[in-house]
């Protein structure tokens, strides 16, 4: 059974200008101890995404239809105070810029004790032996020392790991990463990505990795979501989207990926740009960008349907009608 | 077909105002109250202040709808004989024009400074915003009662205008530092841009830099502290005026008003205080309204 | 840490100069300072020999010096009004002052914070609106007005309280206290009211902000994802980044306290420095305005340092710098 599913997921914001759809029916599973990394560019709704499964959209966004489940049970709906046992405890959260993620008021172990004692029936003394065991575990050099520094005695990648460590304190099983290297130096990037992936493989709890870096998706992930304009292009186990991308959207992604071994006068990219969420064209919202598009692409707008290649275990999806139209005709 | 006002009602901050009951209820009281100081003269009843007018034999009426008041003095008459309303219309015109110059010489003192000091940088600028930090920390009726002070020791025989003159520049002795600062802060991020650099090399002279480019950005923050440092200003005039060290004793504001009707209080003539208290009340509740909904409108992140 | 409070040291005696020497322009050059240092009643013998003692016919620089050494000690000279010297008349009232404004400071403190912290949690609420209508009145009432009102409702329709002077006072030693008797209570309830309101204001509206601001950050939305309770988050996190900042403003707005007391100590005839201020304003009381600038001065000065002491002892990232890493 799997551990996260999102069906149909409209997330709406009302504004001056009328009401805007972010997310436009959203619908995916995450396996238990498995990596799903959500891609795509800014504006596209993958931290919209996150936000709500850990049930902090931000008013006036909310949540108009769809539902969220977490082992079976909705918790899209739940109240602050159930969402509030839910959150740490099951579903773990890491954000972008650890530099304002911690409390620069509270020492590192206060704050990651706080958290264990909120969720576990321990007492301070083995919380502390769990804060320092934590520290450990995410690399923090000499950790029953530094769990009593400050968060601005740590450096960047340092605080990152803090930041995975109080995410994983609870043992959640499932963590939602939000671009949690972006704001790192490119050199610490990769440690802390394979630490995450690590460290959650080591405890047992799936992850949903967002980035806007293929080349993180590439190596940690073992399915990925592509969005675009609030909703998914499509979706599979990574090798088959990076490799053999589907929709035209992501193959123009993959194509404008430089590549070093070629030489090429010009980079590769996209014509146009992602429409603004209250421009959103009719039928695809790739159609006006899209170099393969056909009448039906503007009219209607296609949901995803499993594109049949021989040899995949799991077939990818894609919202395309140029491949429902091949589905149909049969491969 | 669009006019300034309408396109000025369909933007955001136009917008915001139509939302806003509070703002425009502001609005509309600060209107009433500079209409009637504007126009003392002509709609008052009576010219409180012409001595020759008043009859001894009217003082101390209570307002009209109470038994020994008269119609003729709506709300009442003070010891002189002086009708309270005509008084309270000519004192909010003193107050306002007290107030408003002294806001407006701070404003252009505050934004001069700020734009030179962000423009130079170097020792002027440290210098400043040490000035800065330091004139912060006295509050503004310290000041002005030092200024004022001194300024009585120094022409003892002044005149009118003199202690007009000294009363604003006391009151905005200490209004000037906040533009400053905000304009001081806005010049320095915009200098640093590009288009600044290449305006310099190209030999624009830099004040034609700063009043086209930095100018428009300090607009909307400047605003805001002008409309809420006028009703400040209007309060510390009052306040001077109060305690006998404002405007001089034959141009009364709201403040001196309130000062002799005090001692008319525990003998039960209420309103000789009482309604240039209100009226001042109103017009420093209505500007600061004004002023606290012009700062939510105009704030990027609460929209 | 040392380095800090020696810089911080240097600047404090840099003002407190620099306010001395406007105060000893405004001595020596407005008015006679002879007659300052003397009185209305001294013999010409006695006016030459000062003359020549304040060096008068010597350069500005020794001028200075002699007015910062009488400074120091405190000796101003003589009030034109009074007769009395000026440092005794200070040390009079001073007790008055001081148990006012910290009277009023703590009712603002106590009342301040929490409704600023229920004004921001409770944010959009009718009571949270009805307390920001309220603290947009106390900006808008000036506190004359207050304590007028006061008095009228109080004092003259009620009759609950004086509207007056001090009552009951205590002699102990050097300082005079109102507050060991059941008049002198009375008697501060009113005035203490009328200062306390704006500062009120002021801390709600501040506290207010400043936690909004602070319930926006990232590192309480990173605190609600770990699913801490609201009670750790709001009065935890969110009050102790909060109070900070507040801690340091309210210290500075500590002047506002001096400066309306001369206000409320007017309207109630308070026997405070602000009263003797005001009279020394009316009368262009020279030596008066020159002793009570320099001694607000130093006020603030103390003030100042002891906020930036403060700062340094709760915010970490002043105590301990970084340590290395990655």
């Amino acid at each position: 059974m799997s551990l996260l599913q999102v069906q149909n997921l409209v997330v709406e914001f009302p504004s001056r200008h009328g009401t805007l759809r972010a997310l436009d029916e959203i619908s995916f599973e995450i396996a238990p101890g498995e990596i799903l990394g959500v891609v795509g560019e800014s504006g596209a709704g993958k931290s919209l995404t996150g936000a709500s499964i850990i049930g902090l959209l931000e008013p006036p966004g909310r949540i108009a239809s769809g539902q969220i489940l977490l082992e079976g049970q909705r918790i899209d709906q739940l109240n602050n105070d159930q969402m509030r046992s839910i959150r740490g405890r099951k579903i773990g959260a890491i954000f972008q810029d650890p530099l304002t993620s911690l409390n620069p008021l509270y020492s590192v172990g206060k704050q990651l004790t706080e958290t264990i004692q909120a969720h576990l029936p321990v007492s301070d003394q083995e919380a502390r032996q769990r804060a320092i065991g934590l520290l450990q575990d995410t690399g923090i050099p000499a950790a029953a020392e530094r769990i009593d520094h400050y968060p601005h005695q740590f450096s960047g990648g340092m605080r990152q790991r803090v930041v995975i460590a109080l995410a994983l304190a609870a043992e959640p099983q499932l963590i939602v990463a939000d671009e949690p290297t972006t704001a790192l130096d490119v050199s610490i990037q990769a440690q802390i990505i394979s630490l995450l992936k690590n460290i959650c493989k080591k405890r047992g709890a799936a992850v949903m990795l967002i980035t806007h870096d293929m080349g993180v998706i590439a190596e940690t992930c073992d399915r990925v979501a592509v969005m675009y304009a609030g909703r998914i292009a499509e979706i599979g186990p990574v090798h088959q989207v990076i490799n053999h991308p589907e929709h035209p959207y992501t193959v123009g992604l993959m194509a404008s990926i430089p590549d070093m071994d070629v030489d090429r006068e010009r980079l590769n990219q996209i014509d146009g740009a992602m429409p603004r969420l209250n421009a959103i064209p009719k039928g695809c919202a790739f159609n006006p960008r899209c170099p393969q598009v056909f009448e039906r692409c503007q009219q209607e707008r296609p949901n995803l349907a499993a594109v049949a290649r021989g040899g995949q275990n799991t077939p990818t999806q894609v919202a395309c009608w140029l491949h429902q139209a091949n589905a149909l005709e049969g491969v | 077909m669009s006019n300034p006002i309408s396109r000025w009602l369909s933007s955001d901050v136009g917008y915001s105002f139509r939302q806003s009951k509070t703002a425009m209820v502001a609005a509309f009281i600060a209107f009433v109250f500079i209409f009637c100081a504007v126009f003392a003269k002509w709609i008052a009843p009576y010219d409180p202040f012409d001595a020759a007018s008043l009859e001894l034999m009217d003082s101390r009426l209570p307002p009209a709808w109470s038994a020994e008041g008269s119609a003729r003095y709506l709300l009442g008459t003070d010891d002189q004989g002086r009708d309270i309303l005509s008084a309270l219309m000519y004192g909010t015109r003193i107050s306002l024009v007290v107030g408003v110059s002294s806001v407006l010489l701070s404003l252009f003192v505050g934004v001069s400074l700020g734009l030179i000091a962000g423009f130079r940088g170097g020792w002027l600028d440290a210098f400043l915003m040490r000035l800065c930090d330091v004139m912060l920390s006295f509050p503004a009726i310290l000041v002005a009662l030092l200024i004022a002070g001194v300024g009585r020791a120094l022409f003892p025989n002044a005149d009118d205008s003199l202690a007009f003159g000294v009363l604003i520049i006391s009151i905005s002795l200490t209004g000037w530092v906040q533009y400053a600062r905000t304009v001081r802060g806005t010049t320095l991020v915009e200098r640093n841009k590009e288009y600044v650099q290449a305006a310099r090399v190209t030999g624009v002279a830099p004040l034609r830099i700063m009043l086209r480019h930095v100018l428009p950005n300090v607009l909307g923050p400047v605003t805001v502290l002008a409309t809420i440092q006028v009703a400040s200003a209007i309060i510390t005039e009052a306040t001077l005026s109060f305690l006998g060290v404002g405007v001089p004793p034959t141009s009364p504001s709201l403040g001196t008003l309130i000062r002799i009707g005090n001692d008319f209080l525990f003998s039960g003539e209420w309103w000789i205080t009482i309604f240039p208290g209100v009226t001042l009340v109103l017009i420093a509740l209505s500007v600061n309204l004004l002023g606290d909904w012009l700062r939510d409108a105009l704030n990027p992140r609460l929209r | 840490m040392f380095a800090f409070i020696l810089q911080r040291l240097i600047q404090a005696v840099m003002v407190m100069v620099s306010v001395a020497f406007i105060a000893f322009l405004l001595f020596q050059y407005v008015g006679d300072p002879v007659l300052f240092m003397l009185g209305q009643d001294a013999t010409q013998d006695q006016i030459d020999a000062l003359r020549k003692d304040l060096g008068l016919d010597q350069s500005f620089l020794v001028q200075f010096g002699h007015f910062l050494w009488n400074a120091v000690q405190g000796e101003f000279g003589i009030s034109l009004r009074q007769g009395a010297k000026v440092s005794q008349l200070i040390a009079d009232r001073f007790p008055a002052t001081l148990e006012l404004a910290l009277i009023a400071a703590g009712l603002a403190l106590l009342l301040g914070i929490p409704m600023g912290v229920y004004a921001a949690l409770r944010r959009g609420s009718l009571s949270s609106q009805l307390l920001m209508t309220f603290s947009l009145l106390g900006v808008s009432l000036p506190t004359f007005l207050i304590g007028i009102l006061l008095i009228l409702f109080f004092a003259v329709l009620l009759g609950w309280f004086p509207s007056f002077g001090r009552g009951d006072v205590v002699k102990i030693g050097w300082w005079s206290t109102g507050l060991l008797t059941a008049k002198g209570w009375q008697h501060i309830v009113l005035p203490a009211l009328t200062l306390t309101v704006f500062q009120l204001t002021l801390i709600m509206r501040l506290v207010r902000a400043e936690m909004l601001e602070v319930l926006r950050t990232d590192y309480i939305k990173f605190a609600r994802a770990r699913g801490l309770s609201n009670r750790s988050i709001h009065f935890g996190h969110a009050l102790k980044n909060t109070l900070v900042p507040v801690m340091t403003i309210t210290g500075l707005q500590l002047g506002g306290l001096i400066a309306f007391a001369i206000i409320t100590e007017t309207v109630f005839q308070w026997p405070g420095m602000g009263l003797l201020f005001i009279q020394a304003v009316t009368f262009a009381d020279v030596p008066v305005m020159a002793a009570y600038l320099c001694l607000i001065a130093l006020i603030f000065v103390v003030i100042n340092l002891t906020v930036d002491l403060l700062y340094f002892a709760v915010d970490p990232r002043l105590r301990v710098g970084k340590v290395g890493g990655h």
